[in-house]
């Protein structure tokens, strides 16, 4: 049964559903922005925006909380049942990885800090902002997927997450390179490759986010199947 | 090393129903009811599982009560009523001929919205079926009465006072106490009209509890208007809508995840 868009006899409950949604997007819209900002920072060796995306991770936080308590006093008021009910255990997951999210865009402008402290080369930036730029896409795509509650839309994300995946090996190979050829580059390679790890944990987390819109949208809990697996739970080729 | 392993395997197999593994107590087969010119049940087809708790929900006038009655053929007080379709308790059609209706209903044992106590004392009460089949012997009686009131959670309330009038229990107690009468001469499925309806919360609550541990020796259908009573105490549940069955399946995925747009309305609070 995908989720309901007839309106709810209790207008109030209908208009707190609502918010929490809307709440839910807005985080995963700053969550978006901390990730491309970070990524800006590093690739312009920006300190003062690498420094505001730290200090902005406590509004990401605040949020969290915040949906955190809403999502509380609708389960505790109104038992939500059905798509509601998956709505709102789903939006409960959902800001944990978003919050997450938010960490490794922290992380990332933290080495952004160490990398330009040193001296700057931007040697072996733009393969990582390629990387970054596709995984910021995802990140993009899975919250349009939450927005539209479009379980198609879930699936390509997902199933682009293991090209930038491949593209993470590939990159992290490359750095091993680099520092066995030449010692004195490790503690700067070891920033970016930290930063990489950054990367490829936000596209774990973006791909549970299709996870979630999928259970949200057909109730079928499709976690730690391969893509082929949940294609077949689907039914779609 | 395996033998220091944690087992899981208790939980990795989940408590999910399954239609399939259960058997067969009650079974309705294209069954239609007319009260008159106005047809109230539409080619119903379900199966009751024994031994489990399975809920009828649906919006007033659905036809769940006119369902659960015909269980124990309260409908044939009703001039009016015409019924065509099968309905099998243990294979056999309850509407056959030669079914004795107060056999049957000695079988298939109900209990009402409202507490109807009869006034008599709390023991009279308990005992008066099986006084109604002949028994009078003391022992039996004294008996069947402790285990009955134990059966239906009662007994350490009223054991001092088992001579009193049940006039003068409370109503969660006079619905607890209709359930031991009814119990007290074993039958095989116990139907529950509303049972909670006009109780208070605590009340309501030690009668779910009383289902939960009823379901052992009966096969329960319940009629709620309560859906998350229908949720807490059913193993299954039957949502039906203008006299049909709509859907029918395991409580745990109804209640998340139900297959029909009617359902998910109805359980979500939503208009049509």
């Amino acid at each position: 049964m995908a989720t309901n868009n007839s309106q709810h006899i209790s207008q109030q409950f209908e208009q707190e559903l609502q918010d929490i949604r809307s709440r839910v997007l807005t985080m995963g819209g700053l969550v978006e922005q901390q990730v491309g900002n970070a990524l800006k920072s590093l690739k312009r060796a920006d300190l003062d925006m690498a420094r505001s995306v730290m200090e902005d991770d406590r509004l990401v936080n605040d949020l969290e909380m915040k949906i955190d308590e809403e999502c509380i006093q609708i389960i505790a008021l109104r038992q939500p049942t059905a798509s509601d009910l998956r709505l709102v255990t789903v939006i409960l997951k959902a800001i944990t990885d978003l919050e997450r999210i938010g960490d490794e865009a922290y992380n990332i402008a933290q080495k952004t800090l160490n990398l330009t402290a040193n001296e700057h080369s931007k040697k072996n930036y733009s393969e990582l902002s390629k990387l970054g730029n596709h995984v910021r896409g995802l990140l993009r795509d899975a919250l349009d997927a939450f927005a539209r509650l479009d379980v198609d839309a879930a699936l390509n994300v997902a199933r682009e997450a293991q090209d930038a995946d491949a593209e993470y090996e590939s990159f992290m190979r490359t750095m091993l390179t680099y520092m066995m050829e030449d010692p004195r580059t490790i503690s700067r390679v070891l920033d970016l490759m930290w930063s990489a790890r950054a990367l490829e944990r936000i596209t774990a987390h973006t791909h549970n986010l299709c996870e979630y819109v999928i259970y949200l949208v057909e109730g079928k809990d499709v976690r730690h199947l391969s893509i082929e697996h949940i294609e077949k739970v689907l039914d779609r080729d | 090393m395996a033998e220091h392993a944690i087992d899981i395997s208790s939980i990795q197999r989940g408590s999910k129903m399954n239609a399939a593994e259960e058997t067969t107590c009650l079974e309705v087969k294209d069954f239609n009811l007319f009260y008159g010119d106005k047809q109230a049940l539409h080619g119903v087809n379900m199966t009751i599982p024994k031994n489990r708790v399975t809920a009828f929900i649906g919006p007033s006038g659905c036809g769940k009560s006119t369902l659960l009655r015909c269980f124990n053929r309260m409908n044939d007080l009703i001039d009016s009523v015409n019924i065509d379709g099968q309905m099998l308790l243990d294979g056999d059609d309850l509407n056959s001929r030669s079914v004795n209706v107060a056999d049957l209903r000695r079988q298939v044992g109900m209990v009402f919205q409202k507490p109807n106590p009869f006034p008599k004392s709390i023991y009279e009460n308990v005992a008066y079926g099986l006084r109604l089949q002949g028994v009078n012997d003391r022992a039996t009686l004294d008996n069947v009465v402790e285990k009955s009131l134990k059966g239906a959670a009662l007994w350490d309330e009223v054991k001092d006072r088992l001579h009193e009038s049940a006039m003068g229990m409370s109503g969660g107690q006079q619905q607890r106490l209709v359930i031991a009468r009814a119990i007290a001469i074993e039958p095989e499925v116990l139907l529950l009209d509303e049972p909670a309806s006009a109780l208070d919360p605590l009340s309501t609550l030690k009668i779910e509890e009383l289902i939960h541990e009823l379901k052992d020796k009966y096969t329960i259908v319940i009629v709620t208007h309560n859906m998350q009573q229908a949720a807490r105490v059913s193993d299954y549940t039957a949502f039906m809508y203008m006299g049909e069955l709509i859907e029918f399946g395991p409580t745990d995925e109804l209640f998340t995840n139900p297959k029909k747009k009617q359902t998910e309305d109805y359980i979500t609070g939503r208009y049509g």
